[in-house]
């Protein structure tokens, strides 16, 4: 499973990985705000730890098929699944190597971000908190609906349908934590690192069935 | 015995393909699957390699390797790079041994996108040497190679054989491999019911 993570980390870093991709488009999502909503302080500090969260979530869902899709196309999937690695492990090794090729830039990136957006200085600690336990659920939720979609040509769309209801519970929990004058931010935080959890111990046995199908 | 297949039948998609297939394979045995496109060479070994589920296959010690129509290569990873992987996944050692072996050695370095077919194929092949699986399962490991890289590629099974491995190979070029035999995909071809159809057959026109 290491060297699984290791060279997906390795080819995202490479010419057309994807990982450039997914850093650039949230800070261009977050950067066009302030453009968009003009220079009102008090407005941009209100939205923004549901536009920062909404940026981390749709870059997410952009890198989503990247997942199992270039593995199913040049034969390294079948390969993988006949090798002595369960199926689930390799979900497990590929959510958590997109985590660290989104989830983790992301999480870092939001800091700057959030000075952009003129967000409340208290806020900080809960904005990189909650980014960096909820957005494990975001790449486990999205391997799932890869891992359901890989066999499909270009089904980003229904990628997109199936993983966006799923991502509403972790978008509402992780942004209303971060959003000031909230009541016990910290019993909302939990309930993020509850849904990642119950996300990193499930969803991998779901992929496994799921690519199982696609495989056959 | 390696590998034990009883009454298997196949299916691609709904439809039954080959029925009540038995075999057994034994160390240094190969197994030739011959048969026209669509007698459900690939399908009997998407079977065997696990890839569809049926309890009529009997693996003994667990150990397939199996290589498709593609080759599984990154192009934009070195040919080191790519076998270094695939030596994490099968927890081996043995990656040095088999680039020499494979005469890789001078691609080592060179991005497997830059790699003519044939050199894709013996990187491949590579990973099936790696994986130090008894059993090897190849569809049309040959297929678009020139002589000289297709006798390489029989060579390596050769030697797998030798060494107390087996294979089952779906290839239409005759092997020399001692204790090779062919199993004929028609025997266990399943007809369908408008097989006999003069009609369809284009009898009448």
């Amino acid at each position: 499973m290491k060297s699984l993570i290791l060279r997906d980390l390795r080819l995202a870093l490479r010419s057309g990985g994807g990982f450039a991709l997914t850093l650039s488009f949230f800070l261009i999502v977050v950067m066009m705000v302030p453009f968009g909503v003009g220079a009102n302080l008090d407005l941009l500090a209100r939205i923004a730890p549901g536009v920062l969260w909404i940026g981390a979530l749709l870059s997410c869902l952009l890198s989503l098929d990247r997942i199992f899709q270039l593995d199913w196309e040049d034969g390294t999937l079948e390969a993988l699944a006949t090798s002595p690695i369960p199926l689930s492990g390799i979900a497990t090794a590929k959510a958590t190597a997109h985590w660290i090729i989104t989830g983790l830039p992301i999480t870092i990136a939001a800091i700057p971000l959030g000075y952009l957006l003129n967000l409340e200085t208290e806020s900080y600690i809960w904005l990189v908190a909650s980014l960096s336990i909820g957005t494990p659920a975001l790449s486990f939720i999205g391997a799932f609906g890869a891992a359901i979609t890989v066999g499909i040509k270009r089904g980003g769309l229904l990628l997109s349908l199936l993983v966006l209801p799923l991502y509403i519970p972790t978008l509402m929990l992780g942004a209303q934590c971060v959003t000031i004058g909230s009541e016990a931010p910290i019993k909302l935080l939990a309930l993020v690192a509850a849904i990642s959890l119950l996300c990193i111990a499930l969803i991998p046995f779901a992929c496994a069935i799921a690519l199982r199908a696609n495989l056959k | 015995m390696l590998l034990n297949v009883n009454n298997l039948n196949c299916r691609r998609g709904p439809k039954l393909v080959i029925a009540n297939v038995s075999m057994s394979v034994s160390a240094g045995e190969c197994i030739i699957l011959r048969g026209p496109n669509g007698s459900g060479k690939t399908t009997l070994l998407r079977y065997l390699a696990g890839l569809c589920d049926s309890a009529d296959i009997k693996t003994y010690d667990n150990s397939i390797a199996y290589s498709g129509h593609l080759d599984g290569v990154k192009s934009t990873l070195t040919v080191r790079e790519n076998l270094n992987f695939w030596a994490g996944i099968y927890a081996t050692n043995s990656m040095n041994k088999v680039i020499e072996k494979l005469n890789l050695e001078y691609l080592s370095n060179n991005l497997a996108g830059e790699l003519s077919a044939g050199q894709k194929r013996r990187l491949g092949l590579a990973r099936m040497l790696i994986s130090n699986a008894k059993v090897w399962l190849m569809d049309e490991p040959t297929a678009s190679l020139d002589k000289s890289t297709s006798a390489l590629i029989f060579e390596a099974i050769n030697s797998h054989c030798k060494n107390d491995g087996a294979a089952i190979i779906s290839t239409h070029i005759d092997l020399d491999i001692p204790k090779s035999r062919v199993l004929n995909m028609e025997d266990f071809a399943v007809k369908g019911k408008d097989d006999d159809d003069p009609f369809l057959k284009g009898s009448y026109q």
